[in-house]
């Protein structure tokens, strides 16, 4: 897979580099401020950027606005933002016109190299991965009653919303692949959301009902 | 003709109604006061009853010195600045509190005085501006007096060139009464000033209060440094520390037993992993980088998920308070969900925060145990951040419960 990574710490800007490398993907380019990543990402068009959110010059969020001009740009790469701290407003404004291709972690997760790994892929095969604590903070500010759920449908809810596929969360769960689809469906009606097949979809249902897309 | 041009002035105008209502308002003052104060006097003997009534009336003084204060303002231009409403405390000490303050009795002798000063200006208005009207328009309506001619002190007046005269007589007084009328006004408004205008003992009062809550700021500030030296120095910086002592045996252990070298290494990994977590919780209890980044709604996110207790939150806010008021009002929302994860025992917790004109107000809920303590490290130090900027301070915690926090901050500059 070809990468290009913006991350303006030198020390995690090629932890990040030799990582990536050694699990036998090609750092095509790695930027330490906004600009000259996306005039690298027009270059190479890479399959996925992994970008941080706190940058130079200002070290707000022009790492995010980056990731939101790829994304508007290019909706063909997919874009996996890190940071020290996730928000649910940074998530909502990432998610907010489509949650195909685009996953948000916390730098932390890299220290899981499996788990952070598979999310790239998620996020490269325009799917989604979100951190489990922006899931929580999405719950936490949901404008809509999730009363009628039962805990181990919030449990099943917010595995979703991290873009788990079914089988990943019956693992996670240990429960059987049978079991998560009946959860999903329970969800589904309780929420009064039209059952959907694909995985992406069904996490756009899920984060417009948490209302991550700012409705 | 500047002369001409002050009777249709609307300065004229406008401190000619300011006379008459005087009169009106003086009135209502005078009643309300003398007889809220002699009730109030007369019932002290009868077990203190009559303290109520005092307070009650030196309440509704400074209210209506402040009513007054906004009338010279419309009418006469006149700012009169008023002292802050007294009040600090227990409900019992806010409601007596006027009984103690100068501004408050001041506000009394000004709405006494205003009856007989307004009715003299009253009268003085009218007489003038009536009696230059009536000798100017005399000639239209003479010929209908009894005689043919007016009365003054018991004689009829009809020698000949009265008319004129009366005529020159009203013009020249109907030409004065606008500087009159004026001057009653500038007169009118410095005794307000000097009755109405904030005190040297209320300015020596706020210096003092500016002193104690300056110092209470300082203090607050200071021990939440040492709160955050004490955390990083139990938590973050003691993890690190294990963590290199970690690395340190899976070094030597590497090359005779790589077995027990990997296992240290995973729990070392976890522990790395642990230290971050701790760091980031406690810069999310201190200012989050989404404060200033998106507001006070978007950094509450964090807070609520952090929450062990489930929060609702809502936020209302027309627009960004300053940025210093958007921290206190976050480490207000921070402290009070602690607290509540610490001692509340509680199911729920809610937050509100409202700006309302230039007032922020946050309120927090839960349906905890009860009986917090506002003399408490915690709820003392949020007060004092909240005094700091002149707002208010709240909290309501009855054995059992609910506990309410409520802090109101101003927006303005």
């Amino acid at each position: 897979m070809r990468v290009v990574i913006a991350e303006d710490s030198v020390l995690l800007r090629e932890g990040l580099t030799r990582l990536l490398a050694e699990a036998g993907h090609d750092v095509v380019a790695a930027a330490s401020e906004a600009e000259e990543f996306l005039r690298q990402v027009g270059e190479h068009q890479p399959d996925v950027v992994v970008v941080d959110v706190r940058m130079p010059p200002t070290f707000t969020d022009e790492g995010l606005r980056a990731a939101l001009v790829v994304r508007s740009t290019w909706p063909a790469v997919g874009v996996l933002v890190l940071s020290q701290y996730v928000e649910e407003r940074y998530a909502t404004e990432l998610l907010s016109d489509r949650p195909q291709g685009v996953g948000y972690l916390l730098k932390d997760r890299v220290a899981d190299l499996t788990e952070f790994l598979d999310a790239l892929d998620r996020v490269a095969a325009q799917g989604s991965a979100l951190d489990p604590e922006v899931v929580a903070q999405l719950l936490a500010r949901s404008r809509h009653p999730l009363a009628a759920l039962t805990p181990r449908e919030l449990d099943v809810l917010g595995l979703m919303a991290e873009g788990l596929s079914n089988a990943a969360i019956a693992a996670e769960l240990v429960v059987s692949d049978g079991a998560v689809e009946k959860h999903i469906n329970n969800i589904f009606a309780k929420l009064g959301l039209a059952p959907a097949d694909r995985d992406h979809r069904r996490v756009l249902a899920v984060l417009r009902y948490l209302g991550a897309d700012g409705a | 003709m500047s002369v001409l041009r002050a009777l249709v002035s609307a300065r004229t105008w406008l401190a000619f109604v300011h006379l008459i209502a005087g009169f009106g308002v003086g009135l209502v003052t005078f009643t309300v006061i003398l007889t809220g104060l002699a009730t109030g006097i007369a019932l002290i003997p009868v077990f203190l009853a009559g303290v109520p009534v005092l307070a009650g009336t030196l309440w509704a003084c400074l209210w209506m010195g402040r009513a007054e204060r906004g009338r010279f303002a419309l009418l006469l231009g006149t700012d009169i600045p008023a002292a802050p409403l007294p009040g600090a405390g227990s409900w019992l000490r806010r409601i007596l509190a006027p009984l103690t303050s100068a501004a408050a009795w001041r506000d009394a002798l000004y709405g006494l005085i205003r009856f007989p000063l307004s009715t003299l200006q009253f009268v003085l208005v009218t007489v003038v501006w009536s009696t230059g009207l009536a000798l100017i328009t005399a000639p239209a309506y003479v010929w209908a007096l009894p005689g043919g001619g007016a009365h003054i002190a018991g004689h009829l007046i009809r020698y000949p060139g009265a008319r004129t005269a009366a005529v020159l007589a009203g013009l020249v007084l109907l030409l004065v009464s606008p500087a009159l009328t004026r001057g009653m006004a500038a007169v009118d408004a410095a005794v307000a000033r000097g009755l109405l205008g904030s005190g040297r003992e209320e300015l020596t009062a706020r210096i003092g209060e500016l002193e104690t809550s300056r110092a209470k700021v300082m203090d607050a500030a200071e021990m939440e440094r040492m709160r955050i030296e004490r955390d990083l120095h139990d938590g973050a910086q003691q993890r690190l520390v294990s963590l290199a002592m970690e690395l340190g045996r899976a070094k030597a252990k590497f090359g005779t037993d790589p077995e027990a070298a990997a296992e240290i290494v995973s729990q070392a990994h976890e522990q790395a992993k642990e230290a971050l977590a701790e760091l980031r919780n406690l810069v999310r209890g201190v200012h989050p980088p989404v404060l200033s980044d998106r507001g006070l709604d978007a950094a509450l996110s964090g807070l609520a998920a952090l929450s062990p207790v489930p929060v609702t939150v809502s936020v209302e806010l027309p627009a960004r308070p300053p940025a210093a008021i958007e921290a206190i009002a976050y480490f207000v929302v921070a402290e009070a969900l602690t607290n509540i994860a610490k001692h509340a025992h509680a199911h729920h917790a809610r937050i509100l925060v409202v700006g309302v004109g230039d007032q922020l107000s946050v309120e927090i809920t839960d349906d905890g145990a009860g009986g917090a303590d506002p003399a408490g490290q915690g709820l003392s130090g949020l007060a004092a951040r909240v005094a700091g900027v002149d707002g208010q301070f709240r909290v309501t915690s009855p054995a059992g419960g609910p506990t309410t926090l409520e802090v109101t901050l101003p927006c303005g500059s």
